[in-house]
């Protein structure tokens, strides 16, 4: 790898360490959101490293300019966080969980930091050909690899999103029927602090 | 110094584990929903990784572009199911959403 990807690495991967805790540590869900976003920007550098061209910028489409923007709208639906943040969580499970996931990420960096596979040199593109020559991770590449050994799969994404965007409208809206907006109100009550617990 | 694919899998497992901690610490249902996206894009980049280490076809690239479809579509359900949840009980922490506990 050159000086030049093994720069890129190293940024990218400090920064999305840096994003990645800020998102599980911020106050509020607005600055998980920002956090997030410089995640997803970083790992889009380290998909360039590794010669996953189409899949670096599908990354930014998808995830920087879609998933991002629909958790902003819904925070921007939610409002402002109240001032009580309601009961407090048990310090040992936040402490247990946190034991755990080190635990997980040290033993998995151990076994997996030495594993050093033979490392083929991917070719570029000859000076004189263009932008797309065909090269591994490239759109003409991928692109064809999708469309030859993944077009039942792609095809059923496409449905599948489909049926998310109509469910998700579905959930979101609420019920317009009365009956439907009388369990509502009753499951509104039931929720009510003041309620108490049945017998 | 080459960047060798123990480096990118250990970069994987630790984001990883960062999204674990936060998902089963926060009880904030966005950020719960953000930690799972955390994981998500760990999982794609351990799946790239390995493809650039066997180059011969673009079969850990396809399927991390297909788990990014569905994590995108994962992700418009959750928030609906979340906003649906606001909607009941005026608030988003989790540990508040106890009706069927008693």
């Amino acid at each position: 790898m050159s000086a030049a990807g093994t720069i890129l690495f190293v940024v990218c991967g400090l920064l999305g360490l840096i994003s990645a805790l800020a998102t599980i540590m911020a106050r509020s869900p607005i600055r998980a959101a920002v956090a997030l976003l410089v995640h997803i920007v970083a790992l889009a550098g380290l998909f360039l490293t590794l010669h996953a061209h189409l899949l670096a910028i599908l990354q930014l489409i998808i995830y920087a300019g879609a998933v991002v923007v629909l958790f902003v709208f819904a925070i921007m639906f939610i409002g402002p966080i109240p001032a009580s943040n309601g009961p407090p969580r048990l310090a040992i499970s936040g402490a247990f969980s946190l034991a755990a996931m080190a635990l997980l990420a040290i033993v998995l960096s151990f076994l997996l930091a030495g594993y050093n596979p033979p490392y083929e040199i991917i070719a570029g593109c000859p000076s004189g050909s263009g932008a797309e020559c065909g090269q591994f991770g490239g759109v003409a590449a991928f692109s064809g690899y999708l469309f030859r050994q993944a077009t039942a799969p792609f095809e059923l994404v496409s449905a599948l999103l489909t049926v998310a965007v109509v469910g998700a409208i579905m959930v979101a809206r609420g019920h317009s029927t009365p009956a439907a907006q009388a369990s509502d109100a009753e499951a509104r009550k039931l929720s009510e602090p003041d309620s108490g617990g049945g017998d | 110094m080459a960047i060798q694919l123990g480096n990118y899998l250990m970069l994987a497992s630790i984001f990883f584990a960062i999204g674990a901690v936060g998902f089963l610490t926060r009880s904030n249902a966005l950020i719960q929903l953000m930690s799972i996206e955390l994981m998500l894009n760990a999982v794609n980049l351990t799946l790239v990784a390995f493809n650039r280490w066997s180059p011969s076809n673009h079969l850990g690239q396809s399927f991390a572009f297909f788990v990014m479809a569905v994590a995108a579509a994962e992700a418009a359900v959750g928030l609906s199911i979340i906003i649906r949840l606001f909607r009941l009980y005026k608030t988003v922490h989790t540990d508040q959403a106890n009706t069927l506990k008693h």
